[in-house]
């Protein structure tokens, strides 16, 4: 499935400009099959539960992008609860809510349907889940999942249950769904700029650093093992290194400069790219994982930020600089030579974020707006082809592609402070995920 | 107690003696006869001695102030005794001098006493309290380099998305200069920092980068006008500490600065 994604994307990527919709219509999955998800109950000490669970199940399937969510209010009034409920209707008898056509035809006309119900069982939150193709003509054709979820008996427990049963479905369509996935950011909220992490749909919000000093511009290595971040504990912007699974900081050696900053790392987790004031103009410079064994890769007198290396080649870099007028998205070899630009020349470019497939870069650009009105837009690498996802509302900052490849986490002031929020690669499905504090800057990881 | 006792016993037998004796060479003793009446008419010449004579008695300065000393001065003929009271007592050149310290205003007696009479003079040491102290209480407190950094230099403001010292930033810089040359002079061991910030509409990433060429080229003008690199450092906060926050150029201009703190 995934091939197949990437040969449409390299067609795609040959049609250019002209049909820019297909492109970012294959990056987020193309014709999508219609799906029924109603409400499940619950029984016993799950009863009070079923709105997270319901909730979550939803957003889940409606986030991913893969699926046309039926209208709830075409639904039947009688909905299965079990395989056992499904009664085939005569002929010439309009079907209920209880047999396949009820979904199937008009008005709901889906193509899938969710359904089953949990209970209280030892203790547990157990779920009887069933994904059922509806426009199959009998019910042993129709089944597709059938499966017993365990969770614990609180929202945390029907939450994961939901993310499970959810993320079975999406794996059906080749969809490799996002539960699981992290979301690290930058907040304010415990008074000074610290990073924080949260699940991929903005739940279980955790504070991972507690420097009390500005700590921003988070990056994670491409396995998640490694999290960067530049912080003033020394007092100057310097790049810190922490392990994201111990939390624990790691050696990194600074260069003697007043500014080292916005460290990203290599897809094969052994080098990285950073930017550093050592020589007067802050220019990129690779190192190894320690910051030792460290190679200049661009030199003179301009800004070069932001450097990030293609995910799927290793071979070449976008960063941005100022080396032309206003900052550019500019492209390189990780050897720093053939530099080009990459984008028109107008307004600011700035936050490149490289699609997990090497082929596309996410951005944020204010072309058509005034300075500082920053909106996201989607870049085809080959032929420098875009898309605008944002529109206008506010700042649109700091995209960074989810694991999946369709969906982009960026950071926003459309609503008044900056917040984080979750799109589809088209620009539809905007979920704010963050409201706590001041929030940007969010980097998607594994 | 017994000494106490013992002493009344002694005095009550001696006034007991003196009496007895008294009373017994009165009672012995014949009236004496008047005294011969002294003939006053033919004025005899009296046997030449002469009055001591005070030619001068002062004190010098005549007026001090409280802790300060005066010089008495005195000259003083055919005296055989000469007095300066308070304070002095006797002395014995005639003409001689004595440093005094009236602790208030004084007036000094001299009595010269001789074989033909006395004579006396006096002198007026007058002393006043001196003046208080000059109100500059803690007499030499050196004030905070921080706050005197944060007066005295003014920040030197960028064009959008420039970090080149413009006209402007020269005229700032050259004033800082020479404060900042007297101000590190009389803090030796402080160290001065620049500190480069960016208006909020880049991103902040190459803010970040902007705000470091500011604070430098900032400190580069400084040392071509002799400043000491070592005393100067530079941060970048890019668009991490806005003065103000609002979307008008007046507080973009505010924010592209160079800002120097003692920090």
């Amino acid at each position: 499935m995934k091939k197949k994604l990437l040969i449409a994307l390299g067609v795609c990527a040959l049609v250019g400009w002209a049909q820019e919709s297909d492109f970012v219509g294959k990056l987020t999955g193309g014709v999508r099959p219609v799906i029924a998800v109603p409400d499940l109950r619950g029984s016993g000490g799950a009863q009070a539960l079923m709105s997270v669970f319901n909730s979550t199940l939803y957003a889940d399937l409606e986030t991913s992008g893969s699926f046309k969510m039926a209208p709830k209010s075409n639904y039947p009034i009688q909905v299965p609860q079990r395989p056992q409920d499904f009664q085939k209707p005569a002929e010439n008898i309009q079907p209920t809510g209880l047999w396949l056509t009820g979904w199937a035809n008009p008005p709901v006309s889906a193509n899938y349907l969710t359904f089953g119900y949990a209970a209280e069982s030892n203790g547990q939150f157990v779920l009887y889940g069933w994904l059922y193709n509806v426009k199959q003509p009998d019910l042993t054709n129709a089944q597709m999942i059938g499966k017993t979820y365990l969770g614990s008996l609180n929202d945390v427990g029907a939450r994961k249950v939901a993310h499970e049963f959810a993320a079975d479905i999406l794996k059906l369509f080749g969809v490799e769904g996002l539960y699981g996935s992290k979301i690290f950011f930058v907040s304010t909220r415990s008074g000074t700029k610290e990073i924080w992490s949260m699940d991929y749909d903005g739940q279980n919000e955790k504070q991972v650093t507690v420097y009390k000093t500005i700590t921003t511009m988070p990056s994670i290595s491409p396995d998640g093992s490694r999290l960067a971040f530049t912080s003033y504990l020394s007092g100057l912007p310097q790049i810190v290194v922490h392990s994201a699974e111990t939390n624990r900081r790691l050696p990194f050696f600074n260069q003697q400069a007043s500014m080292n900053s916005n460290l990203s790392f290599a897809p094969d987790g052994k080098r990285v790219i950073y930017s550093s004031s050592v020589g007067g103009y802050p220019n990129l410079y690779g190192a190894d994982l320690n910051g030792g064994n460290i190679k200049r890769l661009t030199s003179g007198r301009f800004i070069d930020v932001e450097a990030k290396i293609n995910p799927k080649t290793g071979s070449d870099v976008m960063f941005i600089s100022g080396r032309g007028g206003p900052q550019q998205l500019y492209r390189m070899s990780i050897e720093g030579t053939d530099v080009e630009r990459m984008s028109t020349g107008e307004g600011q470019v700035s936050n490149p974020s490289w699609h997990p497939n090497g082929g596309y870069v996410a951005f944020s650009w204010t072309m058509g707006f005034q300075p500082g009105n920053f909106n996201v837009f989607i870049m085809d690498v080959a032929d420098r082809k875009f898309v605008q996802l944002t529109h206008g509302a506010g700042r649109n900052e700091n995209p960074s592609w989810a694991p999946d490849g369709r969906h982009i986490a960026f950071a926003s002031n459309r609503s008044g402070r900056m917040q984080i929020y979750s799109m589809l690669a088209d620009g539809t499905q905007v979920r704010q995920l963050t409201s706590a504090g001041r929030n940007e800057m969010p980097v998607w990881s594994k | 107690m017994n000494r106490k006792s013992l002493g009344l016993i002694a005095l009550t037998l001696s006034l007991v003696l003196t009496g007895a004796g008294c009373k017994k060479k009165i009672g012995a003793v014949a009236p004496p006869a008047p005294p011969p009446k002294v003939e006053m008419a033919p004025k005899v010449e009296a046997p030449k001695l002469s009055r001591p004579t005070i030619s001068s008695f002062t004190a010098e300065p005549s007026a001090i102030e409280k802790g300060n000393s005066s010089t008495l001065k005195w000259s003083v003929k055919d005296a055989t005794k000469v007095t300066i009271t308070p304070g002095v007592g006797e002395v014995t050149a005639m003409d001689g001098s004595r440093a005094v310290f009236p602790g208030s205003t004084t007036t000094y007696r001299l009595v010269a006493e001789g074989a033909g009479g006395t004579a006396e003079s006096s002198a007026t040491v007058t002393v006043s309290d001196p003046p208080p102290p000059p109100v500059v209480a803690p007499a030499k407190v050196k004030e905070d380099f921080t706050t005197l950094v944060s007066r005295e230099l003014a920040d030197v403001t960028f064009d959008y998305d420039k970090s080149d010292i413009n006209e402007n930033g020269r005229s700032v810089l050259t004033r800082n200069s020479d404060k900042l040359k007297a101000i590190l002079a009389d803090y030796p061991s402080n160290m001065l920092t620049i500190e480069g910030h960016c208006d909020e509409r880049g991103s902040a990433e190459y803010n970040l980068g902007l705000g470091d060429r500011r604070a430098l080229a900032a400190k580069d003008f400084l040392q071509q006008l002799g400043l000491g690199a070592d005393r100067l450092r530079t941060v970048s906060y890019g668009k991490e500490r806005p003065q103000c926050t609002d979307a008008t150029e007046d507080c973009y201009q505010k924010n592209r600065r160079a800002h120097f703190s003692g920090n």
